[in-house]
This record gives structure tokens, sequence and C-alpha cells, in this order.
């Protein structure tokens, strides 16, 4: 009865899947150098490397989205030809991106069968495809309603339903890019049984992902890709995380940044119940109330949308706080406005940073003045002073390390790493009292996070404030003297660093209070 | 870095793109002519006669400019800060009503008293009637494209019920025929003539002020601001930059530029305010072709100079074709739309072959990925 040839799901199996050689060439820019890489039935392959270092232009090609110019793809040891996305899925390949393919308001079973013929002709024949999810979910211990709404899900089971969309459509091999970014840490164990169940079953399954500790935790083997190449592959066990690090780096890494021991000084910013709405017209705190101060990282941790972007707008004078009080050093400042909280030092480190610490079509001297564009010595009786504009962000330029061809170039035409740069020399080059910064490492390579973190460090030192919002646990771990939990607009609880482990955060994040489980 | 010769090419080409597009847009021009039974080598021989030809048809060409030009500058200024004039034709109207006034009441006035005090009259009647609809955008969220229009709507009656009712000329207001038009202005009044032509001091003035607007984009505070404002009004906010105010400011300036080109047309060509009833039968649609000539300037205002000549010179050379050719004046226009269609076709391509090429630099130093752009972090930017 079982065909071992064959997955679960009916499918044939992917039993090698290689590419050799391949090169991707982009005008000026060699983005895939003759990379090796191969991936087997029943293993999960790696692939680790910095922004830029060629993983997705890799796995783009794997998936039909560009062509090589040099180099093959072997399918079982077989020739095969991928000229677009629908010979990958014929041939069994698919993708999970990292950014949901979903419609919000059709179900679950509707977004699946999205694009697909139907067996009725014009009618739709989704009873029969809500069966076959059934079927799938059955098999692969994937817990979901065909009926749900898109919108209903969290963003763990959104995931999930683009695991069965590809599973419908026949994938033996699944490209997973950067899964965990949007998960909570239980949602990535749950996701972590799910990739284990495939591979059991003989799926062959392709991991990228930035987090060391998550890729030594669930692969077979590791690639790395540094600028284009592909320095090496490794098994697991023969391998550690500092190895891999070294790898993407090119150098060696200071891991956790050594934070030293910094004496807590006198409360810089008080929260004292604040409550304000959301974009969507919903609460979006719900009386938070927080001390921070002198010399230390107060880490805000907690699943996306739930208040942190709220949190630092109403402190930074972006939204209109509709309950409680701000203090900043004492001072009652709230709804100052963002120009006068600017006066009394307080900086801030947006967590869009192209939308709003920003403006793209402006050179990188005229961002460097965005906050003091209008005092002296950078304005003088209404005209600005180009010569002390330049020299300013010449300086900051040099002394944050800003890869730019001048300070002339347009801010639009830097990596993000070194746009983050910019508004980091920016913010913390005015001796800031208070910092708020949100998701500063977001979207950073590895050589860009350490130096982030390492800035923030330098700041606490120097004994300013400072509330790190960050979706990352590692880095809320790695930096925070004390970290809060946000969930639904509330400060669940507030624990010292020494006390909090990934696993009572991760309740926290997803609501549940520790008294109340036991 | 030096620019390499290689680079200097492609800027050449870049800089000589809009002369290649009218140069297109002239061939598909010809093609119409050719339809038409008339021989586009000596039409256009009339259209560069008429535009060029003789010192009397350079300064006509110059007149005309000038108008394009003042109104230029302001939608360089609007634009900049993300707001959409419409108005121009409007703000022109009630910038040359308010001067108008000014130098038919007080005619007593020694003539380098009154025409500092009409110009600023103009812009400041052109600022209150762009004001308005800066003012109803930024604080009550009204669409400024559509209130302009509406403004401009609005500054055509006011017109009309003055230059047929108060501010009629008087000797016509005894006459059956009633042509909608003020007295003449006293010669003190006129600006002066640069040359024996009608070529005047106006354009003297829009060229000085071409570049005080250039200044006041790229080397003033209040310039950064509303640039500022125009690319993103969120990190603006951030910065501590009102942002409603310098919505409002963009839009009076704009309108403040427009109405001292109305001004200016009364002061200048005219010597009085004369209508046919319609809006373009005082301004010449120069609110409307001023956003053409502005934006064939990449929004920049000395570059807005030569566009706004290239634009006078294909008004006045297409009059002057038609007259010697017998060809329809819809052709002229129908010529207008089609410069118009292909300079911004080349500047979009333009566009597009500048972000390839950033797309593709060779990194500056160190490493892709780092440095400046790799595939991966241009399509994120894109």
């Amino acid at each position: 009865m079982i065909d071992s040839n064959r997955l679960p799901s009916g499918q044939p199996r992917i039993e090698s899947l290689e590419m050799r050689g391949v090169s991707k060439r982009f005008p000026g820019v060699l983005a895939n150098d003759r990379v090796d890489f191969d991936v087997r039935s029943g293993e999960v392959h790696a692939l680790l490397g910095e922004n830029g270092a060629g993983k997705s232009t890799l796995m783009k090609i794997l998936y039909g989205l560009y062509h090589p110019d040099e180099g093959e793809i072997l399918l079982n040891g077989q020739p095969a030809t991928i000229a677009s996305p629908t010979d990958s899925i014929n041939l069994g390949i698919g993708m999970i991106h990292q950014h949901f393919m979903l419609v919000q308001t059709l179900t679950v079973a509707e977004n699946v069968a999205l694009g697909l013929p139907s067996s009725r002709g014009l009618l739709t024949d989704l009873d029969k495809v809500s069966k076959r999810i059934l079927e799938l979910a059955d098999i692969y211990g994937l817990r979901i309603d065909p009926s749900a709404y898109i919108w209903q899900l969290s963003v763990g089971q959104q995931q999930r339903v683009e695991i069965i969309k590809a599973l419908y459509r026949g994938a033996a091999l699944l490209i997973l890019d950067e899964p965990t970014a949007v998960l909570t840490p239980q949602e990535v164990d749950e996701l972590f049984v799910i990739m284990r169940q495939m591979t059991r079953d003989g799926h062959a399954l392709i991991f990228i992902s930035h987090k060391l500790h998550e890729v030594v935790e669930i692969s077979n083997r590791v690639s790395v890709l540094r600028d284009g190449r592909k320095i090496g592959t490794k098994m697991i066990s023969e391998t550690t995380k500092q190895d891999l690090a070294n790898w993407m780096v090119g150098r060696e890494v200071g891991f956790v940044p050594d934070r030293g021991l910094v004496q807590r000084g006198e409360a810089r910013l008080t929260l004292e119940a604040v409550s304000c709405g959301s974009d969507r017209g919903t609460p979006g705190l719900r009386g938070v109330s927080l001390d921070i101060f002198s010399g230390e990282i107060l880490g805000i941790a907690g699943v996306s949308g739930n208040g942190q972007r709220e949190l630092a707008e109403s402190i930074t004078g972006l939204r209109k706080v509709t309950g409680g009080r701000v203090r900043l050093e004492g001072q009652d400042v709230t709804n100052f406005l963002p120009g006068e909280l600017t006066e009394r030092r307080l900086s801030y480190i947006p967590e869009e940073r192209m939308r709003d610490g920003m403006i793209k079509d402006f050179s990188v001297a005229e961002n460097m003045i965005l906050r003091e564009h209008h005092k002296m010595p950078y304005s003088r009786a209404g005209f600005l002073n180009l010569g002390e504009i330049a020299r300013h962000s010449q300086a900051l330029i040099q002394k944050f390390q800003v890869k730019t061809p001048s300070q002339e170039t347009l801010a639009k035409n830097l990596s993000g790493g070194n746009i983050q740069k910019v508004v980091i020399a920016r913010e913390l080059s005015r001796s800031p009292r208070v910092i708020i910064a949100a998701q500063p490492t977001r979207g950073l390579d590895i050589g860009a996070t350490e130096y982030v973190r390492q800035q923030l460090i330098e700041q606490r030192k120097a004994g300013a404030a400072i509330l790190l919002i960050s979706e990352d646990l590692d880095e809320i771990l790695a930096l925070s003297d004390r970290i809060a939990v946000i969930y639904e607009g509330q400060v669940m609880d507030i624990l010292p660093r020494e006390a909090a482990t990934p696993e009572k955060l991760g309740l926290l994040m997803a609501g549940v209070k520790e008294d109340a489980v036991a | 870095m030096k620019p390499s010769q290689k680079e200097w090419i492609s800027r050449l080409v870049d800089g000589l793109l809009p002369v290649f597009a009218t140069l297109a847009a002239l061939l598909v021009g010809a093609v119409m002519l050719l339809f038409l039974r008339v021989n586009p080598l000596q039409a256009y021989a009339a259209l560069w006669e008429g535009a060029f030809g003789s010192s009397n048809a350079l300064a006509e060409t110059l007149v005309k400019a000038t108008p394009l030009l003042l109104v230029a500058l302001g939608i360089c200024i609007s634009f900049r800060g993300d707001v959409i004039n419409i108005g121009g034709e409007g703000q022109m109207i009630v910038g040359a009503l308010l001067a108008a006034w000014l130098g038919l009441t007080f005619t007593d006035w020694p003539g380098w008293v009154m025409i500092p005090a009409a110009m600023l009259a103009g812009f400041i009647g052109g600022a209150v009637w762009g004001g308005i609809p800066g003012f109803l955008k930024a604080y009550f969220n009204v669409n400024e494209i559509l209130s302009t229009v509406m403004m401009n709507a609005i500054a055509v009656q006011l017109m009309n019920f003055l230059l047929r009712g108060p501010m009629i000329d008087p000797s016509q207001a005894e006459l059956a025929s009633k042509i909608p038009q003020t007295a003449r202005l006293v010669e003190a009044f006129r600006l002066a003539r640069l040359a024996p032509t009608r070529l005047h001091l106006g354009a003297l003035i829009a060229v000085i002020l071409a570049v005080l607007v250039y200044i006041l984009l790229w080397r003033t505070t209040l310039g950064y601001r509303i640039r500022a404002v125009g690319q993103n009004p969120h990190a603006s906010r951030y910065a501590g930059i009102n942002v409603k105010r310098h919505i409002v400011m963009a839009l009076l300036l704009s309108g403040a530029f427009a109405g001292l080109a109305g001004a200016v047309q009364v002061f200048g060509v005219n010597y009085r305010m004369i209508t046919d009833g319609s809006a373009s039968g005082f301004t010449g649609s120069a609110g409307f072709n001023g956003i053409v000539a502005a934006l064939f300037g990449q929004l920049h205002p000395i570059w807005s100079i030569p566009a706004s000549v290239l634009f006078g010179a294909l008004l006045v050379g297409a009059n002057s074709m038609q007259r010697a050719m017998q060809v329809p004046s819809a052709l002229i226009t129908a010529l207008n739309g089609l410069v118009v269609v292909f300079v911004v076709s080349s500047e979009i391509w333009r566009q597009r072959r500048q972000r390839r090429r950033l797309a593709s630099a060779p990194e500056t130093e160190s490493s892709p990925g780092s440095g400046a752009a790799s595939p991966e972090s241009a399509e994120e930017a894109v």
C-alpha cells in the first residue's frame, strides 16, 4: 500500500535537487557567482547569509522568477528547465513567501482554490477543495478550518494556510523564506513540528533565516552565502553558531555585545496610565504605566501589532494621548509637539525608517539635519548654512561609518543598513536624554545589527534612558536590563532580565499570565 | 570621484532629451501637416521665422514667455510641496484686478512708487486666491485640484463683473458694444521697454525671480520645509515641521507668482486689463501653460527659463505659421499637445534609465549588500 517513492499527499518525491554553478549577473553586480546548492528528500537545508548575499536571487532562480546566466538545475539527476513559477510548481517546488500572499476577505478554501481551474468549469468546487484541505491537514497535522476567513486567523495560522496552498499544488520541495520572522516563540515551535513531520514524510525543505539558533535547531545541513558566493556547506552537527556567524560576515563577530555595568540613575521617562487610539480607531494603548531610568535599557517584547507602534508614537508626540500622562525628567510633556520634545533631547529611531525617519529624495546631508534644520548653526535668519551642514554631516558620516558615495547622495540610494546608520547618527549625536528605539535592527544584516546594538549600549553607558521596542526576542534578551511584555495595548508584566526566559516571555506575549496558568 | 567619459555622454544625452523629444513631436506634426496637404518644411520655416526670425519676433516670443515663466516659478514651489495648483488662471486674474485697480485709482502717484506697489498688489492678490484653497486643503482636507479649478471659475465671474461694471473703461460704458476692459493706465505706470520692441521689464523681473525662487527652495529654511513636507509629510512631522502651515505656504506662494504674472501682463503688455469674457481672453492660458513649462523644466526654476521660452516660441511661431500656411488653428493646439506628450514621455524614460543605472552602479567601496545598491535592496526600494 505504501509507495516509498510517493509522499503522503500522493505526489512523487523529489529525491534530490541540485543547482550547479549558478551565476546571475545584474548590471554591475554579480548576485550569484557559480553557486552550487543541493537539497535532498527528507532533510532541511538552511540557507544563511546577510542581506544582499544572494539568497533571494538564488531562490528566485529555483522558483522560476529569474533566469540564471550560467549553470544548471538537476532534478532527481535529470536536467530541468524552470522558466517560470508555473514550471516550478509543476515540478513540485513550492515557496512560502515572507509576506503572505493571501486575500484577507476570502476563506481558507477560497484562497487555496484561487488561481486554479475548477473541476466544475465556471462554477466553483469549494466543497471538493475543502475536503482535500482537510485530508492534507490531517496528514501533516495542520489544524485549520477551511471555511474560516483569513482575517480571523492568527499569523501562525495564516502561515499554515500558505503551507497547505503549496501542498495542495503538489509541492514536494518547499522553500521557506524567513518563515519565523513574524511568529511568536510558541508559533515557531509549532512550525518546527510541522517541518519535522514533512521531512519524515520525505519532503525536501529549504529554510532561509537570519536567526542562527533556529538554523541550528531545525536544519540538517547549512550553506552560507556571502557576496554572491557560497562560502561552504556543513552538517549542522559539525558546526557552531559562532562559526556560522563568522562565515556570514567574513570576520569575527562579537555575538552578544558586552553591556558592562552601569549604575541605574533617576527616572527619565515616566508613563502614567497612558491610553491612545490606533489607526483603525480601536484602542491602541490601554493604560500603560512605565518608568525608564537613566542608564537602563527597558525592552518591550510583544507580537507585532499589540500596541508597540502606538507606544512609540504617543511618547514622541506623533499620536494623540487620550488618557494618562507622559513625563520627561519630571515635566509633563503629554501631547507636546515633536519639535518641543526634540528640544528636550528626546531621540526617536522610528520603526518605519523610510516613512518616518527619512526623506528619501533628500540628500544624506539634508537628512542629517532633519530635526535641527531650523536651528543655529545650520540655519541663520531663515537661510540654510550649507557649509556648516556639510561639515556636520561629513563628521557624522565618518563617526558613524555611513557608507555613501558622498553626502550629496540621495538617501534612497543607500542600502537599508546605511539608511539606519544615518538615522542613528542624527538621533544619537545630539547627546539624548531619552531614546525611543523601535525595531532598530529590523531588516539589517549582522554587521549593521551589531553596530546599532553597540551604539545603544554606548548610549546606555552615557546615561541615556532607552526604550527598546523589538519583535526580536534575542535582541530584547541581549540588550535589556528589564523587559516589559505588551499585549493588546497593555503591559502584561515587567521582568528583570535575569528572570526572563523565552518561554516565560512567550506565554506573556500570547496574553497568558503565569499565575492564571498555575 | 570624477565622472568618466561615458558618464559625460549619458549626461549630455539626458540634457538634450527634451530637445530630441520636441523634434520628434514636430516630426509627428509634419505627418499631420502632410495630411492637410501643407509642406511641413515650409510650415516649420514659417514657425521658426515667426518665433525667432527677427528681433521683433524674438521679442514677441519673450513677451509670451514672461507670464509662462512667472506662473511656472509658482508651480515649481507648489509641486515641490506636493500641492497641485491648477488655479494659475484665477490667480493671474485676481492679481491683475488688484494691480489694475491700484493703477487706475491712484493716478497721481509717481511711477517709481506705483510700479513696485502694483507688482506687490498682484503678488498679494494671487497669494490670497492661492491661499484660500491651500487653507481648505490643510485644515479641511479639501482636494486642491478641485478647489483651485473652482476658484478659477469664481475669478472669471469676478473679472467679468468688474470689467463690465465698476471698473469698465468710461469710454466703453457709453458705447453699445461694452467691451469688458478697463481704462488705460497713465504712461508713467507702464513697465519700461528693454529694446525698441514690445519686450518689457517684466521679462527681466521674471528671470531675476527665477534665481530667487531657486535660492528660496534650496537655500532657505522655508524652502527646505516646503520640500520636506512635499516629499514626506510623516517624516516632516517627526522633524518638528508644522505640515499644515507649509501646505498653505506652498499654495499661497504659488498663487502669488501667478498673480504677479497677471500684474505684469497689465502693466507691461496691454496697459489695461481686457478680456473677451473668458479666462484665457485675459491670460492667454498662461495659467495652464505655465504648469507645462514648469514640468518641462523639471520643476526647477532655472530650467523653467528655457522651457518657458520654448513654449513662448511655439505659441508665437504657430500663430505666424497659421497665418502664412492657412492651417486650421486646431493644429496649433495639437502641435502644442504633441510636444507636451513627447517631452513628458521622454522624462519618464529618462527616470527609468536613471533608476536602472543606479541599480547597476558598481560599488564605490567594500562589498555588495553593505554598500549602495544590490539587486535585492534595489528591488525593495522600488
